[in-house]
């Protein structure tokens, strides 16, 4: 067969239903609720059909245009990775469709979300199990128009039209160098297929350019330093899309992608060490910038910034299968403590920690499942994330020593050292959060009043719990480290791990020392970390002024000049002609002089030609 | 007379039938001339649709003989002493775009049943589009080259009635423009056309493009084809003889814009591709790296105007000046993949322009504005509507899986493809203007759908719905927007062959 029905199911049952959803009117709640569960289950049932049928080679795909001797294939390649992942993806999506029905009861534009959450999974699903770099590409692009239509769909948030603006603006900015990246494997390959660009001999110097410009592309969409200020500014997108889209997966597509493409980067040290220094800036600046906010989807999303950075720096260091796991746990507690903070949102009516605390007694299933989810993203053990993140830490350890990395060391040791740090600011900003608002007195009526939320959102928060404590074990399974392309288990506990624990107990103590009912003290570094950097007003000066300035000056000169130009031949001619025009109104003798003296050039001049043809 | 002949014939013969019988009704039958004039052109749809058949007469895989082999063709002597032949023909690199042609004048057609501009007189404005469609589809159909000149011409007088006539409120001036700088064009034109004829003693394109024979000397060459791609340039446009563009198109009706923006302008590129590259592919090969600079140019600069630009129609006709580059783009780089990439980026943008077009027109004759800065919060009035507008620029900023996407990165592909150090730059700066087309959609989707309603918008309640003809005439573009996304090969699978064999003419 040329393409593995199994695998062509997966997107296009989602995409297709979320077609068909936004053709419905706004009215049509049961329906549009039926399509998106209905579509995100059946997604999983693929998934995880695919994921019990165990890895498979790429297929031939099927031709889908031809540019001269360039053709376009859609196929799949249902490796071992693949399977997982999409299985995440299909539990993750089926959580946020239950949990959105409840969440947007009252919102009248629910048809055109739920839609569009089932067009972006479709997307996502399209993306991972794509064998082919321009059908990944479509993948790709359409999450990111999804995730900018969900971004922008509050019409309460006036921040958020322009957050969706900026989501989509600076991640295609990205994309820029990973179409041309792309375009450069395709055309050295002569194929587009992921499995013939493997096989192509590609020079080393094509490999770098295109992997380095790949990874602007993952930058964009993985949020990682230079192009990770869209993130935190997305929070402005319904809690669940943050869940989904933010956090657990589109975010992650960019490390999907390069672990897909790992052949290529292993080849080309240049590469891994821009990789190794964005992951490092962005682990820790992600989780400074976490500690210095009050919004709690912002401590979130910053933390989530912070993850990734963490799958990135194992992509670095040489350990795909470890930022794959990491991914995967990742995707379970990041999703479950967004959903639980919809919870906290939903009964307090803000996003702000100063308004909350003391929400541990009023709502009891959100305060336990959170703390699994806070404890997990700290790599508390035995909770997925501490296996995971030991095991990135491990492989940057390993990398340092080992001769044969693909690294250079140098990059190898920074990856190190930002894991590390991190872990302690992560343990920090982790019990203020949680300290923050779960713990202590209530402080204000909602915070007072609050309630649980209904069971189509606590069932949610109770199924990503699973994984979220004992996903980790799988590491330890060598079978499933195989399956996500690793040579032995992914988490190997040894006397190493007690490194990271020893730097979680310091940071967890150094925040708990502090009154968490106390704001933070408005002094410059608190405003440095709330401010993550000021990045956003360097980006501003540098980009989003200079273009703006230059489109204004491109339009003007296009009126005035190009067109300027233009109008001015006109108004030439017509001048000229009013003034010949004006030479021709004469009286009486001065007209029969100019008929007589015309008459005597007339005749001069054809004497002069018939005499010449003498 | 064979089949092919005869659907040939008709493709020409029924709008024109359209148009006299459209024309001819009395005012009191104005409705029921738009429905014939309607239905005409849906006979001619449907006869553009019948080619679909017998489609490849070529074998596929096998190149053809000569660069133009038509699948029809009907050659006979008109007014010999001025080597003028009647001489029609289609071949996959036409059929698309006949067919584009056919079916946005159908759509336009029906529109108009349901909605005809001020000052009314809705079945003269049908007799035009129908007059219209008999010179683009004549353009696209013509084998010889005076022929082609004299179809090139037909269409400019309709053109400037429409704008004239059913226009806005600056219409006279906009529409003067219109015609005498595409006037300008067309002398430019007709220059290189009779240069082409006297220096060859033939008109004939099939002739005139067989690599076989080549009987022009290369200044000769030169000569001619700057100034054919001078008169398509116009047409197209190519930065910088654009601007009766944006006059145009902010005055024209709803359906004047559509048609201008969706089959007219591909008429230059199709000139371009066909006539001035077929006939002087030499000199094609020397002005190439002028061209591409050009078209990279009109990209940029098409993009930050639109992103400055603060009228929705002419942000519009805009971005299509930074479409348009992209397709020229592709022209220039003379490779199969460019080539490939130029026409289905033509049939691309003329359905998803010709939507955005008719949903702006949509927007203005509710707004009664087509002033960004009073248009906002259309999705709270008129969800709808906002859709489908939404559903437009995203397909129109090229994302992938629409139909706009395929013509945009091959022409940058076909850019990486040429190589060397001018090229590589023109495809960055290329892909770097796909990422200025999505600034400047959504800059435009933000100001006009997002955010808290306007008055004008406000007072759209029930106004706020799609109409029947609106149903009518969009769901089928945002069908062929999707499908060609989807399925490319729907365009491509006819061209691959000509382009290849036109191609191989340039390289030989």
């Amino acid at each position: 067969m040329k393409v593995d029905l199994l695998g062509l199911a997966l997107p296009a049952v989602p995409v297709v239903a979320g077609l068909l959803g936004l053709l419905l009117r706004n009215q049509r709640r049961g329906i549009a609720a039926a399509l998106g569960i209905g579509a995100a289950a059946a997604a999983l049932a693929c998934a995880v059909a695919v994921a019990l049928r165990g890895a498979r080679e790429a297929d031939a795909g099927v031709v889908v245009a031809e540019f001269g001797r360039l053709s376009v294939t859609f196929g799949t390649w249902l490796d071992g990775p693949a399977g997982l992942v999409a299985v995440a993806v299909g539990v993750v999506a089926l959580c946020v469709q239950v949990y959105s029905v409840a969440y947007l009861h009252d919102d009248e534009r629910y048809a055109p979300y739920a839609a569009q959450v089932s067009l972006f999974t479709g997307a996502m699903l399209l993306v991972v199990v794509s064998g082919d770099l321009i059908a990944l590409l479509v993948g790709w692009e359409v999450m990111g128009i999804c995730s900018y239509l969900l971004i922008g769909h509050d019409r309460r948030l006036p921040e958020a039209p322009r957050a969706a603006v900026k989501a989509f603006l600076v991640t295609r900015v990205g994309d820029v160098g990973f179409l041309i990246g792309i375009v450069l494997l395709g055309l050295h390959a002569g194929s587009f297929r992921i499995a013939d660009v493997f096989a192509a001999d590609l020079p080393a110097g094509t490999v770098t350019a295109a992997c380095v410009l790949l990874l602007a592309g993952v930058a964009g969409k993985s949020a990682q330093f230079p192009l990770h200020t869209w993130l935190p500014d997305a929070m402005a997108g319904p809690t669940p899309i943050s869940a989904l889209i933010h956090a657990a997966t589109m975010v992650a597509a960019g490390v999907y992608v390069v672990a897909r493409l790992y052949p290529l980067f292993e080849q080309t040290g240049a590469a891994l060490t821009v990789l190794a220094v964005m992951a490092s800036v962005t682990m820790l600046l992600g989780a400074l910038a976490a500690l210095g906010q009050d919004d709690i989807k912002r401590v979130l999303a910053w933390s989530t910034v912070s993850q990734l950075g963490y799958m990135t720096g194992a992509l670095a260091v040489g350990a795909p299968a470890a930022a794959l796991f990491h991914l995967l746990t990742h995707a379970a507690f990041k999703a479950l403590l967004f959903l639980a903070a919809g919870a906290v949102i939903h009964a307090v009516g803000t996003n702000l920690m100063a308004a909350m605390g003391g929400l541990r007694t009023r709502m009891p299933v959100t305060f336990w499942t959170m703390t699994a989810g806070l404890a997990a993203l700290a790599g508390v053990p035995p909770l997925a994330g501490f296996w995971s993140k030991d095991s990135i830490i491990e492989a940057a350890w390993h990398a340092t020593s080992d001769a044969g990395a693909p690294v250079p060391r140098a990059a190898a040791v920074l990856v190190l050292a930002a894991a590390a740090l991190t872990v302690l600011v992560t343990a920090a900003y982790v019990v203020r959060l949680w300290r923050r608002t779960f713990l202590g007195a209530p402080r204000g009526a909602a915070a007072r009043a609050a309630h649980e939320p209904p069971w189509a959102m606590r069932g949610p928060l109770l199924v990503l719990a699973v994984p979220t404590v004992l996903l980790g074990f799988a590491g330890l399974s060598a079978a499933f480290a195989r399956r996500l392309g690793g040579a032995h288990a992914v988490a190997e506990l040894g006397a190493f791990a007690l490194a990271p624990l020893a730097l979680l107990a310091a940071g967890a103590a150094l925040a708990w020392r502090r009154d968490p009912a106390a704001d933070l003290p408005d002094t410059a570094l608190t405003r440095l970390l709330a401010n993550a950097f000021y990045l956003d007003a360097v980006q501003d000066a540098l980009v989003t002024r200079p273009v703006t300035a230059l489109a204004r000056l491109a339009r003007r000169t296009d009126e005035t000049v190009v067109d300027g130009a233009v109008d001015a031949t006109g108004a030439g001619a017509a001048g000229a002609g009013a003034l010949l025009a004006r030479a021709h109104i004469a009286g009486l003798p001065r007209a029969t002089g100019a008929v007589l003296g015309g008459a005597v050039v007339l005749a001069a001049a054809i004497a002069v030609v018939v005499g010449v043809s003498w | 007379m064979s089949a092919g002949q005869t659907l040939l014939l008709a493709l020409l013969i029924l709008p024109a039938i359209g148009a006299l019988f459209a024309a001819g009704m009395p005012a009191r039958l104005d409705r029921a001339a738009r429905i014939g004039g309607t239905a005409f052109a849906a006979a001619t749809f449907g006869v553009a649709l019948a080619f679909l058949p017998g489609a490849p007469a070529v074998p596929a895989g096998t190149a053809p003989a000569a660069a133009i082999a038509p699948w029809a063709e009907i050659d006979v002597p008109w007014a010999p002493d001025l080597s003028l032949r009647f001489h029609l023909g289609v071949d996959g690199i036409s059929y698309p775009l006949v067919v584009l042609t056919a079916a946005l004048t159908m759509l336009c057609c029906a529109y108009c049943l349901w909605r005809v501009p001020d000052p009314g007189r809705g079945r003269l404005l049908v007799a035009l589009l129908l007059v219209l469609e008999v010179g683009i589809i004549g353009v696209f159909l013509s084998l010889d080259l005076v022929l082609f000149f004299v179809f090139f011409e037909v269409v400019l007088l309709p053109m400037y009635a429409v704008i004239a006539v059913w226009g806005g409120a600056d219409r006279r001036r906009a529409a003067r423009k219109f015609v005498l700088y595409t006037l300008l064009g067309s002398v430019l034109l007709l220059v290189g056309v009779f240069t082409v004829v006297s220096a060859t003693g033939t008109a004939d394109l099939v002739a005139l493009t067989d690599p076989a024979t080549r009987p022009m000397s290369s200044g000769l060459q030169l000569f001619a084809f700057v100034l054919l791609a001078a008169a398509f340039a116009v047409k197209s446009p190519l930065w910088p003889l654009h601007t009766w563009l944006p006059a145009a198109h902010t005055e024209a009706p709803t359906v004047g814009s559509v048609v201008l923006a969706g089959v007219l302008l591909k008429m230059g590129t199709y000139g371009l591709l066909r006539v001035a590259v077929g006939v002087a592919p030499d000199a094609a090969a020397r002005s190439a790296p002028v061209l591409g600079i050009l078209a990279t140019a009109a990209i940029i600069v098409g993009g930050l105007v639109c992103l400055a630009q603060t009228e929705l129609k002419r942000l519009i006709a805009y971005s299509s000046v930074g479409h348009m580059g992209f397709v020229l783009l592709g022209v220039a780089t003379l490779t199969t993949t460019g080539f490939q990439a130029a026409l289905i980026g033509n049939i691309a943008h003329g359905v998803v322009t010709g939507l955005l077009f008719f949903v702006a027109g949509g927007i203005k004759d509710r707004a009664h504005t087509g002033d960004l800065a009073q248009l906002g919060g259309l999705r709270e009035t008129a969800p709808a509507l906002s859709g489908v507008l939404a559903f437009a620029a995203i397909a129109s900023l090229g994302l992938p899986g629409l139909a706009g996407f395929w013509g945009e990165s091959f022409a940058v592909v076909a850019a990486f493809e040429r190589g060397g150090p001018l090229w590589t730059t023109l495809g960055v700066l290329a892909a770097a203007g796909a990422a200025l087309a999505a600034a400047y959609f959504l800059r435009l989707l933000r100001r006009v759908t997002h955010g808290a309603a306007t008055p004008p918008v406000t007072a759209l309640t029930t106004a706020g719905r799609l109409r029947p003809g609106e149903l009518v005439a969009w769901s089928p573009l945002i069908a062929l927007t999707l499908a060609v996304g989807v399925v490319p090969d729907l365009v491509l699978g006819y061209s691959a062959d000509p382009v290849a064999a036109l191609a191989e003419v340039i390289t030989r």
